[in-house]
Formats: structure tokens, C-alpha cells, sequence
């Protein structure tokens, strides 16, 4: 399946990734009007050190131990997509504790949020990947 | 007699229960397949019942799997069925109406019960209730609201003692009631928890008006009074008795299987009877932070084992054989990660509201406890889980934050780059 890849050597730590993640959440068509002013919850994060800088969202890891460890049976996996059910996610941190790339975190609303790759938004791929200057996040089959 | 013949039988309907049965589809398509529970109901999530209380949650959505479970795995049900018997030999059991079912594999996942030491007095006590199963809970909110005022007296200050405390709370407080908590360890969350983790816990449950009576047991109970062993005298209306649990396992020891405090099985799940599978609470397991062989009664470690068990049930053999105890759990707002082992030489650092202790040895994380900052916090069970040495990573940063940065650049880029090293 296709997946976000991540090449550290050309990232430049822009953060571009970041808004479009919190843009394409919101449906709007204009980022000014919904991200001016707003402090955003990607679920993609930018870590920089130095030089270093490089992009983190979810893997969707073919052995998911977010889902496997999920109490409420909230997260699940289909044709390799891990997503998430916020109506049943009662905000339990326990795949905070499973996931080794730490790249689920809580939503605005207390429940938790990941990447779904733009799945179910107007889009439908991974605006990270789209909009990244550099080639530095891309969304292919490897 | 007409005996029904199942190639895999599963005893139990919880996390276990289901990941053999996701286990078992996953390589056998077509094998039939019987659940059985003691319980009445669809597939639940047991921790799910504090959040019930709490109204975060119902019926419909604390299902652990959608309804339509059961059909689209080809799985027979009997619910509300309890099990009086395995014989191992003929590779049967005996069903409490006398009816005999017959597997050519089976899978124990018999779970928990709580434990209930021998109060002196107990049976004077018109209303107690454990907190272990979804009808605890409902009778438990039943008698909450019939009471006046009520007075809450819960006996355990561990994990399903406080999520009781936190789940009730607000209906009790809205009632103008009270919540006092008594464990005989001196503090709360004694089997997760380090003293100083302990103590930030407790404040922040006190803060909301919630009454500790630590290291103390009750000597004897009459009626809705309780004598603590210091002499003191608490009355209540309604007792929770959370003083801990234990594994179920019965069915397996008295068919003839090897059991210590939980049901023994190799690193595939097998117990010692021919054919027979166990997994989650009732089990022991090889916790590989401490290497030691203990009880890790956690969701997340009944459905890996239960999947690794249904995966060898159905042929394909896969151990699940890096257990560890982790735990993800808050109260009021306040969150706390923590997994492994807490031996070696520690860090800790406490800010504001956050505290975090990382124990390590040998060259390895072997535990951490985060209160309030989890964010990222798997990072951290990683290291414990894949035991990768320290000095590959950069631990100075690590002991700050949980960060990829920390590993090397051929870490991430197999990692994040899908680069095939």
C-alpha cells in the first residue's frame, strides 16, 4: 500500500507539513481564514536539532500496537490503514504508551488523533506529502 | 448424547478471547469456532466500566468489536454460559446445563475474579459490590442512586480502586455525598507507582475532596460501620471492595494442567494439557523487564496473547514473547504512563505538574513512570520492549524528552524512510 515516506536530507524544517495537516482537518479552502492566529494540533510533527530536522506521523506499522493495545476497541486497521473511532475513544492514553514513533497524540476535544493519510477529507491523500516544497515527505508504494 | 463438535473452543469474551479469535481467522478461515462467557453480553470492554459510570461512555460504545462480530467470524456464541468442566483426555467440556462440547483445539480465557480477604463482619454489610465486570458497575450506580447523600467507603487504592473513585464521583458529589478510600499499603497505586509518583497522585485525588485512610485494613465490619486498625470508626452506605484480583484458574488445574498463581504455559500459550491454550489475566507471564515469570494483568497483554494463541491454534506457531507491565491510566485530568521493571539507577525530573522517573541498567531501559507530560511516552516502552542498547541512542537527550532525534540516523531512516537496511 501507499504510505508517507520521510527523507530527512531534504527537509528544512519549514513546518509547512504541520498547517497543511491542521488545514485539511478543517475543510475550509482558504488556510488564512481557519489557521491565522491558531495554535494548531497536527498529527504530523516536525522534530529539529541543529542541522537535523524530519517529519513524524503515524507508520501504519503492519504489526499495529496502537490497535492491538486499543481498551475500546476505538483504533482499527483496514486495508492497512490505521484509524481511529473517536466516538468510542475515552481518552485512555494507553496507545500514547504502545506506539514506538510516538505519532498519536490527544485532539483539541481530549480524545485521541492520528494520521488517517487525508483519507476522508475533500483531498483524499496526505496533504503533508502534497504540499511538502522539498520532496522530503512523499506518499507512494515502496 | 449428542455432542456438538467445534474445531476451536474459546472460553472467555474479553480482550483474550477475541484476539485468539482474530488470531485464529487470520490463518483458518473456515474452522468452526465457539465463544463461550460466563456473562450475557457482547463483546465488552472491561476498563471501560469507570468511564461508564463516568457517562464518557455507554453500552453501545464501550463494545469492544462492532456488533456483527461474531458472524463475520464464523463464531458460535453462548452467552451467558458458564463452563463446569475440561476433560483434557476425550478434549471436551462440560457446560454448567450438563451439556458436552467437544474441540480439537481449546483456549482458556477465563480472566480475573476479584480477591475478597475474610473481613471480619462482612456479612453484616447490606450493600457491597466489587468493580470487576459491567453488572458490577450498573448494580453499583443502582444503589448510588437510591441513596441519599451517599457515603462511599472503597477498600483499595490501586488501579480498579481509584478508576471506581473517579467514575462515581461526580454523581456521588452531585448528591452531596462522600468518598473515602482505605488500602493497607501507605500509598496509592502501590504496583505502578514510586513513592514520589505515589504521593503527587494522592494530593491530586485529595484536591477533590476524596478521603485517603492509608496503611490501615478494617478490622471488622457491622453493618454500614467500619473499624479501621488504628481504632478509628468510618461510617458509610455502600462498600466497593477492590483489594486486588486473581486469576482465574480452576478449569485448568482441576482438569489436571501445571498452575502456580496463574494457569502455566509455554511462550506459544500452551498450557501443559494437550490442546489447551491460555491467555490474559488467568496467566502467568515471562515479563522480560525483570525476567521474571508474574501475573501482567493488562488489556493490551490478553490480546497479544490471545492472538499469538489463536495463530498456533490455527497452525501458523508465533510467540508473543515480550511481555511487559505498562500502563496508561488518569484520574481527574491527571495522566500517568508507566511500564517495566523500576530497578537500577534512576532520573527523575518533577516540574509543575509533571514528574518522570526513567530506571535503567545493563545498558537498557527497564522502566519509567510519567505523570501528567505523557506525550509521546512509547518511545520510551520501545527501548524497554525492543531493548536497544543505550549507548546507541543519545540517553542525555532521551532522559529529556522522548524523541526519534535520540536514535541514529539509520534508525529513522528505516523507520520513517522505509529504507530496507
Amino acid at each position: 500500500m501507499k504510505k508517507v515516506y520521510v527523507n530527512e536530507k531534504w527537509c528544512l524544517a519549514c513546518h509547512l507539513c504541520e498547517y497543511y495537516c491542521a488545514f485539511a482537518a478543517t475543510g475550509s479552502d482558504l488556510m488564512y481564514k481557519v489557521l491565522k492566529n491558531a495554535v494548531i494540533n497536527p498529527r504530523i510533527r516536525v522534530e529539529e536539532k541543529g542541522n537535523i530536522s524530519f517529519a513524524v506521523s503515524c507508520r501504519h506499522c503492519e504489526v499495529p500496537l496502537c490497535v492491538k493495545g486499543c481498551i475500546s476497541g476505538a483504533l482499527s486497521e483496514k486495508d492497512g490503514v490505521i484509524s481511529i473511532d473517536k466516538s468510542k475513544c475515552v481518552g485512555c492514553y494507553t496507545c500514547v504508551l504502545s506506539c514506538p514513533y510516538g505519532a498519536i497524540m490527544p485532539s483539541d476535544s481530549g480524545v485521541m488523533q492520528k494520521c488517517e493519510l487525508c483519507l476522508s477529507t475533500k483531498e483524499g491523500e496526505p496533504q503533508c506529502a502534497a504540499h511538502c516544497p522539498n520532496g522530503a515527505i512523499v506518499y507512494e508504494e515502496r | 448424547m449428542n455432542v456438538k463438535t467445534y474445531k476451536y473452543i474459546i472460553i472467555g469474551n474479553s480482550a483474550a478471547g477475541i484476539g485468539t479469535v482474530e488470531g485464529i481467522r487470520r490463518i483458518d478461515g473456515v474452522g468452526s469456532i465457539a465463544v463461550i462467557s460466563s456473562e450475557p453480553y457482547h463483546t465488552y470492554s472491561r476498563p471501560l466500566i469507570s468511564y461508564l459510570l463516568e457517562g464518557k461512555t455507554d453500552t453501545e460504545r464501550m463494545k469492544y468489536r462492532p456488533d456483527g462480530f461474531y458472524e463475520a467470524n464464523g463464531c458460535d456464541t453462548y452467552l451467558g454460559v458458564s463452563v463446569s468442566s475440561i476433560e483434557a483426555g476425550p478434549h471436551t467440556v462440560t457446560l454448567e446445563s450438563g451439556d458436552v462440547l467437544k474441540y480439537s483445539k481449546l483456549m482458556v480465557s477465563t480472566g480475573s475474579e476479584p480477591f475478597v480477604p475474610p473481613f471480619k463482619g462482612l456479612e453484616s454489610v447490606p450493600e457491597k459490590f466489587s468493580f470487576m465486570t459491567l453488572d458490577d458497575a450498573l448494580r453499583l450506580r443502582n444503589a448510588i442512586d437510591r441513596t441519599a447523600q451517599p457515603k462511599v467507603l472503597i477498600i483499595g487504592a490501586g488501579l480498579i480502586g481509584l478508576k471506581c473513585c473517579e467514575g462515581i464521583y461526580n454523581t456521588v458529589t452531585d448528591k452531596k455525598g462522600s468518598i473515602t478510600v482505605v488500602d493497607l499499603s501507605p500509598k496509592v497505586l502501590s504496583s505502578i507507582l514510586n513513592d514520589d509518583a505515589a504521593a503527587i497522585v494522592k494530593s491530586s485525588i485529595e484536591s477533590k475532596g476524596v478521603t485517603f485512610h492509608l496503611g490501615q485494613t478494617v478490622s471488622e465490619f457491622d453493618g454500614k460501620r467500619a473499624v479501621l486498625s488504628d481504632g478509628s470508626e468510618l461510617s458509610f452506605d455502600i462498600l466497593v471492595l477492590a483489594v486486588g484480583v486473581k486469576p482465574r484458574i480452576s478449569l485448568v488445574k482441576d482438569a489436571g494442567g501445571e498452575t502456580e498463581r496463574g494457569i502455566i504455559t509455554d511462550k506459544y500459550q500452551k498450557t501443559s494439557l494437550e490442546d489447551v491454550y491460555a491467555a490474559g489475566d488467568c496467566v502467568q507471564s515471562f515479563d522480560i523487564s525483570c525476567g521474571k515469570s508474574r501475573i501482567l494483568a493488562i488489556l493490551p497483554g490478553a490480546y497479544r496473547q490471545g492472538e499469538a494463541a489463536g495463530l498456533t491454534m490455527a497452525g501458523c506457531a508465533y510467540a508473543y514473547d515480550c511481555a511487559i507491565p505498562m500502563n496508561a491510566i488518569g484520574f481527574f485530568g491527571l495522566h500517568m504512563i508507566t511500564a517495566g521493571s523500576y530497578e537500577g539507577d534512576v532520573y527523575t525530573e518533577s516540574d509543575g505538574g509533571s514528574y518522570k522517573a526513567l530506571y535503567y541498567k545493563d545498558n537498557l531501559l527497564k522502566g519509567y513512570i510519567m505523570i501528567g507530560n505523557v506525550a509521546r511516552a512509547g518511545i520510551y516502552t520501545s527501548l524497554i520492549r525492543e531493548k536497544i542498547p543505550l549507548d546507541s541512542v543519545d540517553f542525555g537527550m532521551l532522559c529529556k524528552e522522548p524523541a526519534l532525534m535520540a536514535f541514529s540516523q539509520k534508525y529513522r531512516a528505516e523507520k520513517l524512510g522505509g529504507v530496507v537496511i
